[in-house]
């Protein structure tokens, strides 16, 4: 379970974010959701320690952490596949900088590669496979991270239409199959009403939670659900206003 | 062989031939321009006599390669590691540039003997600063969402540095080899002419000396041939590590 109270980041003396609350249960698929260039990436640069915090509590588990960077894994809306491994390697990433038991993880993540639709593209370069499997690699290694916490940035924004909604799915099997705890950040609305149990819609400039929606609907969901549709011209309404109120 | 490759010989049997052509038809005595054909004739027929220096020199030049090497390498990694580190060599390493070799040459002779070793230094200083230098700029071009994600999977420095900065930095790396090994032939040249008693420089000065035209010729022919050598050398070095695309 994470717990951030008032975290702050400032730049340039403005805060990018400050009085940043959020809660998240065990195994719970939260989302924020805002537009681009809301401070969604520096909210997560800070929850990872990539950048230090100005302000503010990190609690993981019960316990208090100066950050989250060796506690959850983290996926890219670029997938950062090292173009001269082949997949397998790229996957077991995570083992190998951690001089980790290599056997092992090469038997998990051949079971992750079947289970992604990966069988038999292990010894294939990335620049060999499609962005679809590629990000599905890059899955593969977030889950060979072998942490509870997961933090999604925009994930699948990089795909196609088409590609994406197949991905999407995937993504819910994080929660379900592999019972993490996940926090994304995406613009994308369709996205998080697919895939979230809470929605947090953000304001920009400081960036703040203004409105909050759960949606308590079994997944995986359809795109033409009433309640769905609903919660939708809700939440597009609401991000039309901009939190503006 | 590629178009450019055969566009680039047909220019290249055109300036010879214009070049002989100038020579035979204007009578202009060889001590001054042999042709190309004599420069060839002497290149091949007086090898028994050019190839001992030529293995001198190249001698020289594979040890600058050699120890321009064992020296950038941990020096642009150490810059990249520690950038304070780069900010107070950087003004030393471009002073090293701005000393003219040439000057250098003469002190060398002294300071190191009219031996081999001279000659090294001296390719050595030439060869140095471009791998130095390109390699620490490869290094740092690496694109900071990959360092974020090895930072999250808690790798260390040298694991870091193994699999990501290196493999990232190597076409950067290649690069100013290429410019390194294609300059090394100066600098084992210019110590040779300052002061030695073999290689191809000595034996350039020697020739030049008695009039001896064709033979100088023909050891900047056989110099030139080292330098493209260890320029294709580089390239098939290259092609084999290098065999992903980025």
């Amino acid at each position: 379970m994470l717990q951030v109270t008032d975290l702050a980041k400032y730049y340039n003396g403005q805060p990018v974010f400050s009085n940043f609350d959020l809660h998240l249960p065990a195994n719970r698929f939260q989302v924020l959701l805002g537009p681009s260039g809301c401070g969604k990436t520096t909210l997560f640069n800070t929850l990872t320690g990539v950048t230090p915090k100005d302000a503010g509590a990190i609690t993981w588990q019960g316990e208090t952490v100066p950050h989250l960077g060796n506690l959850c894994a983290y996926m890219h809306q670029k997938d950062l596949l090292l173009p001269w491994f082949s997949l397998m390697d790229n996957a077991l990433l995570p083992i190998r900088t951690r001089s980790g038991d290599m056997t092992a993880a090469q038997e998990r993540a051949g079971q992750l590669f079947l289970r992604l639709g990966l069988g038999g593209y292990a010894s294939h370069r990335p620049d060999q496979v499609s962005g679809g499997m590629r990000q599905r690699c890059a899955l593969v290694r977030t889950l060979m991270f072998d942490r509870d916490l997961i933090l999604l940035d925009e994930p699948l924004s990089a795909l196609d239409a088409i590609t994406r909604q197949r991905h999407q799915h995937l993504l819910l099997l994080l929660q379900t199959e592999f019972t993490k705890t996940i926090l994304m950040i995406t613009h994308d609305v369709d996205e998080a009403l697919l895939l979230a149990d809470d929605i947090f819609l953000l304001s920009p400039m400081p960036m703040a939670v203004f409105r909050r929606f759960s949606l308590e609907l079994p997944k995986p969901r359809a795109f033409d659900d009433p309640e769905l549709l609903h919660t939708k011209t809700q939440i597009l309404h609401h991000l039309e206003k901009g939190g503006v109120s | 062989m590629n178009r450019s490759g055969l566009s680039a010989a047909a220019l290249i049997c055109l300036l010879l031939g214009v070049w002989e052509g100038v020579v035979q038809i204007g009578h202009i005595p060889v001590f001054i321009l042999p042709p190309p054909s004599l420069i060839l004739q002497t290149a091949v027929l007086q090898a028994k006599l050019i190839l001992p220096h030529a293995a001198v020199t190249g001698a020289e030049i594979c040890l600058g390669i050699f120890l321009a090497m064992a020296t950038a390498v941990p020096l642009a990694v150490a810059m990249f590691a520690k950038p304070v580190l780069e900010k107070t060599l950087a003004p030393f390493l471009v002073a090293s540039q701005a000393i003219p070799v040439f000057a250098l040459a003469p002190l060398l002779v002294i300071w190191l003997g009219y031996g081999i070793a001279s000659k090294v230094f001296m390719a050595w200083i030439i060869i140095f600063f471009p791998i130095t230098v390109s390699l620490l700029q490869g290094l740092k071009s690496c694109d900071p969402e990959y360092r974020i994600l090895f930072t999250l999977m808690g790798s260390p420095f040298l694991k870091t540095l193994a699999l990501l900065y290196w493999p990232w930095a190597l076409p950067q790396f290649f690069a100013g080899l290429r410019v390194g090994v294609s300059v090394a032939t100066i600098g084992a040249v210019i110590g040779e002419w300052v002061g030695a008693q073999q290689g191809l420089g000595f034996l350039m000065i020697q020739s030049n000396a008695r009039l001896q035209t064709p033979l100088v010729f023909a050891a900047i022919l056989w110099l030139t041939a080292m330098g493209l050598f260890l320029w294709t050398l580089v390239g098939i070095l290259e092609k084999k590590t290098i065999t992903w695309k980025s």
